[in-house]
């Protein structure tokens, strides 16, 4: 399918496409098994300037937007889910400086995070608040012209590696989701600390871990938008982030279809090639048409997003949702056609599968992306 | 500091397959690149303009098309980009055409090192690079897989002719070149011509701004007449290389394995090789 893309589109998607065939594929298999952050691609990606796609040129970047963080999210994820996390996770952790920061703040993070010389992470999820976003319990207790931060937030992307955390922590629990703040906190303040890093099914070669905040003190200039926007932040930002997580789901889909495509074309059975049974013919036209379909729908919400839209948590919501749930019924039937095989981790179409998963979870679940297309649809209805 | 890089453009060879019947390669449909060679050339190029502050200028000689190749180096980083392109060029051998990029190179006149791939992966003759520093009278280190030093001293630029053979060590360019057992290290003074074997470096990728500054770069035409070439020596007329024939090797029949214990063993491959036949 012909996107229409534009010149620098192009250009884009066929560097993040060189980058992805040339430097990360090679590796993926490794950093799969070793679980270890991939900074030597990272400094790749960096060096030709995809970490700065979607940040304007003033602030150091190429000047584009949710649509071109997608496409290089799509090629590289092709490769591994786990290596493009990287770029995706640090655009989910410098949307709250793009969408809130002062022009001081945007000077102040922008043109390192653009160059990839630092990464970026958001930190809302803690162990008592997943879903339920509003319970955060992680504290910022303002005292004069510095907030004091306490407690700790869990299963964080970028987590360690990272040099800018966007945290969203309470300033008034009593106001629940109206009590919320968010933070750029950096990487060696007094009093953060990094806890486990965990150990994943899938997307291993991207750091999680938790940030353990004990009375970090937190300058009041760091306080992005105004006290109680927290929950807003959040949200404003997963509706710029959610196509990226699409994205990652459309390119391992489509990476896992590229290698099964292949395989059954070699593999023989009863004297001919797999690719020749009618059985096998059709999964691979439902997959290649469930891939098109999701990144019609990606694309479309990507340049709406784009186009300065101002309501768009229900095609965010849609985009996220869809091509995950696709994601992980193509990569569950990549492996099927690979058979025997495709269970062995000597083959590489494993990992898509478990890579795939994640991509149902994070960034809310899939249950909490149908929660809001849901309440859109019921208040489009209302009004 | 100048740098120039010479490059060409080739059919990815990867891609190229042979027509039986004529015996001469199929490039419809082929994709060109950079020769590999080259892109080793570049990158080097690109590290001492780093180290050096260094402007690289690169030079290829081909048809109108192979100024794809010179945006592709603009894009690595290249400051500058010279298409030396004539139909009176058609047909140079590898003489011809290091002739007529050695007079391109004399015409930018200010240049410290020249660096070219060790060899093109169409034609692989490995001869254009020495050729070049030939017809320049600069020394050349072929087959160089490290730049151990290097120093520049900018009142010497461009003064070759006598500080060759007295130069103090102001500008000097040492230099490891492989050979088929090891290396040896060679010293040799400003400007001169090196080529460079894969060993050297690893080629960077593009950068986007890169890609973006190439779309809209300049790029240098020069044809015959803006060189001070002399006619005879260029193009198919200045080329004393003539084509016989072109024919694709016979593949290799397969070898004799001999078994039996060693002293009856040994005792048929010594007749073997008296070429009794047993």
């Amino acid at each position: 399918m012909d996107y229409l893309l534009t010149e620098e589109q192009i250009m884009i998607r066929d560097l993040a496409r060189q980058i992805a065939t040339e430097k990360i594929k090679p590796v993926a298999a490794k950093y799969d098994i070793e679980g270890i952050f991939p900074w030597d691609i990272v400094k790749v990606m960096g060096d030709s300037d995809l970490f700065g796609i979607y940040i304007e040129e003033k602030y150091g970047g190429t000047g584009g937007g949710v649509m071109e963080l997608v496409l290089a999210t799509e090629e590289l994820s092709k490769a591994c889910g786990g290596i493009s996390l990287s770029l995706a996770a640090t655009a989910l952790g410098t949307f709250p400086i793009i969408l809130f920061g002062t022009e001081e703040q945007k000077h102040k993070y922008l043109p390192d995070l653009a160059r990839g010389k630092k990464l970026a992470a958001f930190a809302l999820t803690e162990a008592g608040a997943g879903s339920d976003a509003a319970a955060v319990a992680t504290t910022a207790e303002k005292k004069g012209d510095y907030y004091l931060l306490n407690g700790t937030k869990q299963w964080i992307t970028n987590g360690g590696e990272a040099e800018v955390y966007t945290v969203v922590a309470s300033v008034d629990r009593s106001k629940g989701a109206r009590g919320a703040a968010t933070f750029i906190v950096e990487k060696g303040t007094e009093g953060f600390e990094f806890g486990k890093k965990e150990d994943k099914m899938g997307i291993r070669a991207s750091a999680t871990s938790e940030l353990i905040f004990s009375d970090c003190k937190i300058p009041k200039k760091n306080l992005l938008g105004r006290e109680g926007m927290g929950f807003i932040v959040a949200m404003k930002t997963f509706d710029q982030s959610r196509p990226g997580v699409a994205a990652q789901a459309l390119g391992i889909a489509q990476g896992a279809l590229d290698l099964t495509v292949q395989y059954v074309k070699e593999r023989k059975q009863f004297g001919k090639s797999i690719s020749s049974f009618q059985g096998v013919q059709f999964m691979l036209a439902d997959m290649a048409t469930e891939i098109e379909a999701a990144r019609a729908l990606i694309y479309a919400t990507a340049r709406m997003t784009d186009s300065g839209a101002k309501k768009i948590s229900k095609e965010s919501a849609m985009a996220k949702l869809f091509a995950s749930d696709m994601a992980m019924k193509v990569t569950t039937d990549c492996v099927q056609l690979f058979g025997g095989y495709g269970y062995m981790r000597d083959y590489p179409i494993e990992k898509f599968m478990r890579d795939a998963k994640i991509t149902q979870i994070y960034e809310g679940t899939n249950q909490i992306q149908r929660g809001v297309i849901a309440s859109s649809l019921i208040k489009e209805k209302a009004a | 500091m100048n740098i120039i890089v010479c490059i060409k453009q080739v059919p990815d060879t990867t891609e190229v397959r042979i027509d039986p019947e004529t015996n001469t390669l199929i490039r419809s449909g082929v994709r060109c690149i950079i020769n590999p060679f080259d892109m080793y050339a570049i990158e080097e190029g690109l590290r001492l303009k780093d180290k050096f502050e260094a402007r690289v200028t690169v030079i290829t000689m081909g048809p109108p098309q192979a100024e794809e190749a010179l945006r592709e180096a603009i894009s690595l980083g290249a400051d500058e980009a010279i298409l030396v392109s004539d139909r009176l060029f058609a047909g140079s051998d590898t003489w011809a055409t290091s002739y007529t990029l050695s007079k391109a190179i004399q015409k930018i006149k200010d240049y410290s090192l020249v660096i070219c791939g060790k060899q093109a992966i169409d034609g692989d003759t490995a001869q254009v690079g020495p050729g070049i520093s030939a017809h320049l009278d600069i020394p050349q280190i072929t087959y160089v897989k490290k730049i151990e030093e290097m120093c520049f001293n900018s009142t010497e630029n461009g003064e070759r002719s006598e500080s060759r053979a007295t130069h103090s060590r102001d500008s000097y360019i040492k230099a490891e070149r492989m050979t088929e057992e090891g290396y040896e290290i060679i010293e040799s003074p400003l400007p001169c011509l090196i080529t460079v074997v894969k060993e050297i470096n690893e080629p960077r990728l593009p950068s986007l701004k890169g890609k973006m500054k190439a779309k809209s770069a300049g790029i240098k035409k020069w044809e015959a007449k803006d060189l001070d070439v002399d006619p005879d020596l260029i193009g198919l007329n200045g080329s004393p290389t003539k084509v016989v024939k072109i024919f694709t090797p016979p593949p290799r029949k397969g070898g004799q394995i001999l078994q039996g214990d060693p002293e009856e063993v040994s005792e048929k491959l010594v007749d073997l090789l008296k070429g009794e036949i047993p």
